[in-house]
């Protein structure tokens, strides 16, 4: 296969992704044999557009809040002031990651209510944990030639850590936050239990009434932003890679 | 002498200071699904229970403060949440009027906390302990045992989780079943397939990036969409092929639930089988090859021993993938833990999310810890040192 051609694929999907979401009704003759005869083949409770940004919008913030946090905690047990809790924290991802999304998610509701707040939270807490172990991977295998080297031209700690360790780790700690973003795409679904308004919500009413046609188009959009981002952060990944190992 | 303090034991002291002072230990609720009233501590236990219970969480948390042996701080760690728990029951008994048998009492936010901040401790206790494999499963079999003689005796009774299984014990166990058979019997499928797999895929190159980018693809649909996606097949197949039925592969029901946690599982193993096997020392190999093994007793012999580590790693990972998934199940009518979950979200019951959130966080807990056992004790080879 030519380099070129995931691309166009990659492309093509985009494309395709977007025509659907704009609007869905061209595609309805595709759909149609999936339903029974008078049952509609394309979402009719909301608009499939706005439910993907919501969805999105949701995954975005709930990854941003945890990329900023377990960066800050990851720096902070691997400073000398932090050091007593390296084992702790890393027994802690370990027992953590046991932990089932659903789980999280039905325990949250009790505190915050229903809606986006238990969604927000269960995908915080599950995106924490592969941001924070890549970034701690990251800065405690640094090679000790370039450190040695940082601290030999006299930079300060603070330096070491802003030009030096960080720079350094980004590729790593950018495919944790790709792994995070994959777990929380598909979670989120789940927080349509608890009343999220998110991609689930296709799926769930689908479920519901027997409409395989409403699973099918809330699974392929999911699965194809998945897909989309991950390509996209894996690109930037190697592009940072490519930079750092250039540098 | 300076006494310094140990920066760990200051966060802990900082919860569950809060978690006595600031917050409520337990709630009494006039019914199962309303809001309920919120009692501290002191409110919610006898005089001298409530003393003695804030007697045993002090002297826990003076241990948690200083730098001691860690043997010490898991002792005080146990007392702490074994005062906790015990009090949290006698507090539903005392809570509860008399011959009232709609109020419920659940444990509030305190305990909620007090209970993370003392499992802190044990987690940092044991970790700092670094207790061989072993030993590690014998904690949890010493957990175990103490949870089940708690439950056992009865002194939890009065909690409103009690009282939700108590009125579906036989349901319980039947769901509880099911979660097993779900998480277990699709890893077992995923193994008997993937390892295969995972040998072919590593012998026969051009396989390889094709088979992984399908699995990969799998991985990208939510799991309730393909949960959703293999009714239709499965009811097809039902239908229309002779005895399908009669082995108990439906539309809904286990068999969807079934089929896609294989297929999630199928990844881990397959690619894991992958790198376990490239990662066996070509030296290794040549010597084998050198003292006139066959290719099926290098197989066995060399390549899967030493694969055996990595392979393991990825039981883990999908069997507590598994166990939390199989969760999910139970919108599409295959059972599990999630029965209840669900069914408490409906009804707005927390206590009922409880009954079926925490049993699965408990067995994929345990299997997490079991499975991390095993995988250290094949990590080492018989003289000592770590395989590669």
């Amino acid at each position: 296969m030519r380099a070129w051609v995931p691309t166009i694929l990659r492309g093509l999907l985009l494309v395709v992704l977007i025509a659907f979401l704009v609007s869905p009704d061209n595609f309805e003759p595709l759909l149609k044999p999936l339903v029974q005869p008078n049952a509609p083949a394309i979402y009719n409770q909301g608009s499939l557009l706005s439910l993907t940004l919501l969805h999105l919008r949701t995954v975005f913030i709930a990854t941003l809040a945890a990329t900023i946090i377990a960066v800050l905690l990851a720096i902070l047990v691997t400073r000398p002031f932090g050091a007593e809790f390296l084992a702790l924290s890393r027994s802690l991802v370990n027992i953590g990651q046991t932990f089932p999304p659903v789980a999280v998610l039905a325990l949250a509701v009790p505190a915050v209510g229903f809606g986006e707040k238990p969604t927000l939270i269960a995908l915080f807490l599950y995106g924490l944990l592969p941001i924070f172990e890549n970034t701690l991977t990251a800065l405690t295998n640094l090679p000790r030639s370039v450190m040695e080297a940082a601290r030999g031209s006299g930079m300060t700690p603070f330096q070491r850590l802003i030009q030096v360790e960080l720079p350094l780790s980004l590729p790593i700690i950018v495919a944790g936050v790709r792994l995070s973003v994959v777990i929380s795409l598909a979670t989120a679904t789940i927080g349509s239990t608890v009343a999220a308004k998110t991609l689930g919500e296709v799926i769930i009413a689908g479920l519901q009434s027997n409409n395989l046609a409403f699973v099918l188009q809330g699974g392929l959009i999911v699965g194809a932003l998945a897909v989309l981002i991950y390509d996209g952060l894996s690109a930037v990944e190697s592009m940072l890679t490519r930079r750092t190992g250039s540098a | 002498m300076r006494v310094r303090f140990d920066k760990l034991g200051i966060v802990i002291a900082l919860l569950a200071a809060y978690g006595v002072l600031w917050s409520a230990f337990a709630t009494l609720k006039p019914n199962r699904i309303v809001q309920g009233q919120a009692e501290s501590m002191l409110q919610s236990l006898p005089a001298w229970a409530g003393w003695g219970l804030v007697g045993v969480l002090v002297v826990a948390i003076a241990v948690a403060l200083f730098r001691t042996s860690p043997w010490i701080k898991l002792i005080a760690a146990v007392a702490a949440l074994t005062a906790l728990t015990l009090s949290i029951g006698y507090a539903a008994t005392f809570l509860t009027p008399a011959a009232n048998t709609y109020a419920r009492v659940s444990p509030a936010s305190g305990f909620w906390i007090l209970l993370f901040a003392f499992a802190l401790l044990a987690a940092d206790a044991i970790t700092r302990l670094d207790p061989p494999p072993g030993m590690r499963v014998l904690f949890l079999i010493l957990a175990g045992l103490s949870i089940g003689a708690l439950l056992m005796s009865g002194r939890w009774d009065g909690l409103s989780i009690m009282k939700e299984y108590s009125g579906r014990a036989d349901v319980f166990w039947v769901e509880a079943g099911k979660h097993v058979e779900l998480a277990l019997g699709s890893l077992f499928a995923a193994v008997l397939v993937g390892l295969p797999l995972g040998i072919l895929c590593h012998r026969v190159a051009p396989l390889r990036d094709g088979v992984l980018n399908t699995l990969n693809l799998v991985q990208t649909i939510p799991s309730i969409a393909l949960f959703g996606l293999l009714i239709a097949p499965l009811g097809w197949i039902a239908t229309n092929v002779p005895g399908a039925a009669a082995i108990g592969i439906r539309g809904i029901g286990v068999a969807p639930a079934f089929v896609a946690l294989f297929l999630y599982s199928l990844l881990p193993v397959v690619a894991n089988t992958v790198v376990g096997l490239a990662g066996v020392p070509r030296e290794a190999n040549d010597a084998a090859r050198g003292i006139g093994m066959t290719g099926r007793q290098r197989l066995f012999k060399v390549e899967f021993p030493l694969a055996l580590p990595v392979i393991l790693t990825a039981i883990r990972i999908v069997l507590v993938q598994n166990i939390g998934m199989a969760t999910i199940a139970a919108l599409i009518g295959g059972g599990g833990f999630g029965v209840f979950v669900f069914q408490g979200i409906g009804q707005t019951a927390m206590d009922l999310v409880l009954l079926g959130a925490v049993p699965t966080v408990a067995l994929a807990f345990a299997s997490a810890v079991v499975l991390d056992a095993l995988i250290e004790m094949n990590s080492r080879v018989p003289n000592g040192a770590r395989s590669a």
